[in-house]
């Protein structure tokens, strides 16, 4: 693995920090401290720094993991990193991909594409190595003097207080302690915070085993992500082969059950069932590992001021590329309303519509990639037997197609939120309260392109309302960004599609929130009613 | 109640023969093949979750009766 881990810088050293002298009355105080320099808490520490919050971000190693874990991007993750500052490098990095075919046996079954449709700046997803996403997120976070990251500082013992946390954390020049207003732990599926605050993380555990093996290879195969029930080369079970940068492929096989996993982990029994799969020896192994999946949460993701976020918080299994990011979303939907609240703007009770949307979501991701796992290792014959007719079904209708499940990949989710204000008119489309909000080109006045996504980063991520072109602007409060297309000044909807997506009508306007989800939406903005809305998305009411 | 259980076929027994004569020389594995990909058919051309969990509730109670009665029989 040396050829990856050089062009990317993944050690780090351990470096001994002022408030290790500090002790008693003296301990250091800090609003946040971020547990688990993963993709999640690098990207939480970065989005609170850029608000504006001190963070201290500790990790217990002193490198970034190699190996294989997600490789999977989403859009809505890219248009994160876009706001983070770091998009453009992970899509450089990344291979693009949009389609995907399903096989069964020998034959192609269908294809789908995730992104049919122009006017988007990021593409539905991108395939990056981990270690990567975390290599570039630590270089960001070096550039952000507000986060303090320390290396090899672990979390050993927490003290939950009324208006805080007390932490005590070992180096190796011993223990010391921090107090924090809030903790957010993103210390992975067997977070050692969740254990602290004794929590429960209860579901279900699936018996198939997978195996994973990323390979180095040049090959032909088109960037696409490619899935087979019952391959020629896998008899009974089923297959995943995606494409990683620097000529990496990353292979997914079912096994058996009963499968003994020293044995199936083997190199030498993994080499000639991936020569029958590839049609040829010339790969070499960068990994290889054994998989039981598992799918669990919390019942609460808020224990007093500890919130848990990413795979601390819930764990599903990888069909639908659902880990990761949806750990990103728990990032970008916590982020501001934890500055709000340290900045006395918005209630704590805020934070607990971090918990109800979240949550949801993550029974979301759990249900769908339940499902797909239980189509692709069907429990009983029955089971298997309608997992078979909807394959051969698949074959000649569209509706059997439509029901083969290979992984639903991740897609943002609707929250039912009390941040929302219900639609009072009458729309025909368009993303609705508690939906993310829709990319679109758009030309500015001096004639260069950009998108929406961007013109909303330049907003400054803070509430802003999207107005649709009718005359005079609408009056809005201070500290609420404006988006304007159409009319004098705005920016120009050249191919229309800002206006198609978005439903609008002149005078229409969305009331985004700063992590671009939807608030309220209105055919006329009139200032009370956006009052209302605003104090409503900002849990002031 | 959004399912139909009026008799919805002017010769239901033309119906009845129709789906048993599908089954005739097919051996058990074959004929539960073949009544999985038929149920998923109908179910498409259905096409509303609310009737075919009906269906469902209709279809199980009935297996749930005779499993039952099997049972007392045995006492």
């Amino acid at each position: 693995m040396a050829a990856n881990t050089a062009q990317a810088k993944t050690q780090f050293g351990y470096r001994r920090h002022p408030d290790q002298e500090r002790s008693g009355a003296n301990v250091a105080e800090y609003p946040v401290v971020v547990v688990g320099a993963g993709p999640v808490g690098l990207s939480l520490a970065i989005d609170l720094a850029q608000r504006g919050q001190r963070v201290v971000l500790l990790d217990d190693a002193d490198r970034i993991g190699e190996g294989s874990r997600a490789i999977c991007f989403s859009k809505r993750s890219l248009e994160f990193w876009d706001r983070l500052g770091v998009g453009d490098r992970m899509v450089e990095k990344g291979v693009v991909w949009s389609v995907g075919k399903i096989f069964h046996g020998a034959s192609q079954l269908y294809q789908f594409n995730l992104l049919p449709e122009e006017g988007h700046k990021r593409p539905a997803f991108i395939n990056l190595q981990q270690f990567y996403a975390e290599a570039y997120l630590v270089d960001r976070v070096e550039q952000l003097p507000e986060i303090d990251l320390r290396w090899r500082n672990k979390v050993i013992a927490l003290e939950s207080r009324n208006d805080g946390v007390a932490l005590t954390i070992a180096t190796p020049e011993g223990a010391y302690q921090v107090h924090a207003s809030f903790v957010v732990a993103c210390d992975g599926a067997r977070s050692s915070l969740r254990q602290m605050v004794g929590a429960d993380f209860a579901g279900q555990v699936f018996e198939d085993q997978f195996l994973i093996a990323d390979v180095k290879m040049t090959a032909a195969f088109p960037t696409e992500r490619w899935f087979w029930f019952d391959p020629p080369f896998h008899a009974g079970r089923s297959a995943l082969l995606h494409k990683q940068p620097d000529d990496i492929w990353r292979i997914d096989l079912q096994l058996n059950p009963d499968a003994d996993p020293v044995a199936e982990k083997q190199p030498e029994n993994v080499r000639p069932r991936i020569e029958r799969m590839l049609g040829h020896d010339k790969f070499e192994f960068e990994w290889i590992s054994l998989y039981k999946f598992q799918c669990r949460r919390m019942a609460k993701f808020i224990h007093g001021r500890v919130i848990f976020a990413g795979d601390s918080a819930h764990q599903v299994s990888p069909f639908g590329a659902r880990g990761a990011n949806s750990g990103l979303e728990d990032a970008e939907n916590l982020a501001w309303k934890l500055d709000r609240v340290l900045r006395r703007l918005s209630p704590e009770g805020l934070l607990e519509t971090y918990h109800i949307e979240r949550s949801a979501a993550a029974d979301e991701n759990i249900r769908e990639s339940t499902r797909s796992t239980d189509f692709m290792a069907p429990v009983t014959r029955q089971e298997a037997r309608l997992r078979e007719a909807v394959l051969s079904l698949a074959k000649d209708t569209e509706f059997g197609k439509r029901m083969v499940n290979g992984g639903r990949l991740s897609v943002p989710s609707v929250y039912d939120t009390p941040l929302s204000s219900g639609d009072r008119d009458s729309w025909r489309g368009g993303p609705r309260p508690g939906a993310s909000m829709l990319d679109a080109p758009v030309t500015e006045q001096g004639g260069g392109s950009s998108y929406l996504t961007d013109v909303f980063i330049r907003q400054g991520t803070r509430f802003t309302l999207l107005e649709f072109g009718n005359g005079a602007a609408v009056d809005v409060p201070d500290g609420v960004g404006t988006i304007r297309v159409g009319g004098e000044g705005g920016l120009v909807d050249a191919q229309g599609l800002a206006g198609k997506r978005y439903d609008a009508e002149p005078g229409t306007a969305y009331l985004l929130r700063p992590d671009g989800y939807v608030a309220a939406r209105f055919r006329n903005a009139a200032r009370p009613t956006l009052d209302a809305a605003l104090a409503r998305a900002a849990g002031l009411n | 109640m959004a399912l139909s259980t009026s008799s919805n076929f002017a010769k239901p027994d033309d119906a009845f023969r129709a789906i048993v004569e599908a089954h005739r020389g097919l051996t058990e594995a074959q004929s539960a093949d073949l009544d999985a990909a038929l149920v998923l058919v109908l179910a498409n051309h259905i096409g509303d979750l609310d009737v075919l969990r009906e269906a469902i509730t209709l279809a199980k109670r009935r297996t749930l009766d005779a499993s039952q009665q099997q049972q007392q029989q045995q006492q």
